[in-house]
């Protein structure tokens, strides 16, 4: 899968963009912020406070409870402060 | 409907969008909404980031919900992105139709919808201090109340 971080989300764990491989057990897209929680602190961090989050599967607007598979592209960041 | 979308880093015509809007068909309305980056004390610049692809796809869906709502012949939107000095354009929203309720009315939705789900974020520079502009709730339930 492809992820992808915006704003301060992007800066926390220092990357825009990698490929993940689907992770064993991790099935929605709150078993991958679990997961991703694990892979050190700047993860840790950057999802500290999930009411803070907001993601979007293959470019939609998404809940935590959506489903995710091996090659879905999920996004994460902050709620959205354009216009 | 013609809609047009368009996320750059240059700025606008307001003018040329409108005429753009009104060279076709028959549109005796139309309403327009332009945002700027408010000149507030130490703002030296803002800077705006967003998710490109999804941003246009996001906002074209919000354009087909507004024509689903009112009988709208265009709808024009375009988006900044990069940094912006205090008291530039950073969005236009420009709406026409055959009255000037719908017109008023979709513009006003689209704005609505615009800042509380295209996926822009806005990063303030003051001094030499940044930090990202956080979400208002305000913004959520001016978006809400149109689901009443």
């Amino acid at each position: 899968m492809t992820l992808l971080y915006f704003a301060w989300v992007r800066q926390k764990i220092g990357k825009h963009e990698e490929n993940l491989a689907l992770p064993a057990g991790v099935a929605t897209v709150a078993d991958l912020v679990a997961y991703l929680k694990r892979l050190g602190p700047g993860y840790a961090e950057a999802f500290a406070d999930e009411s803070r989050i907001r993601v979007a599967v293959n470019q939609r607007h998404g809940k935590f409870d959506a489903a995710v598979a091996a090659d879905d592209e999920v996004a994460f960041f902050p709620p959205v402060t354009g216009g | 409907m013609k809609t047009k979308i368009k996320i750059q880093p240059e700025d606008f015509s307001i003018d040329a969008e409108v005429a753009a809007l009104t060279a076709e068909g028959d549109p005796g309305a139309v309403a327009s909404f332009t945002g700027h980056v408010r000149r507030e004390g130490d703002l030296a610049a803002l800077t705006l980031e967003h998710y490109p692809h999804m941003t246009e796809g996001e906002i074209a869906r919000i354009a087909e919900e507004a024509a689903s709502r009112w009988p709208l012949s265009g709808v024009t939107v375009i988006h900044r992105i990069g940094q912006l000095a205090p008291g530039a354009r950073i969005v236009l929203v420009a709406v026409a139709a055959t009255h000037r309720q719908a017109a008023f009315q979709a513009c006003e939705f689209l704005m609505d919808y615009l800042k509380t789900h295209a996926p822009f974020w806005k990063e303030e520079k003051r001094g030499t201090e940044r930090h990202w502009v956080e979400a208002h709730a305000g913004d959520d339930r001016a978006a809400e109340r149109w689901h009443k």
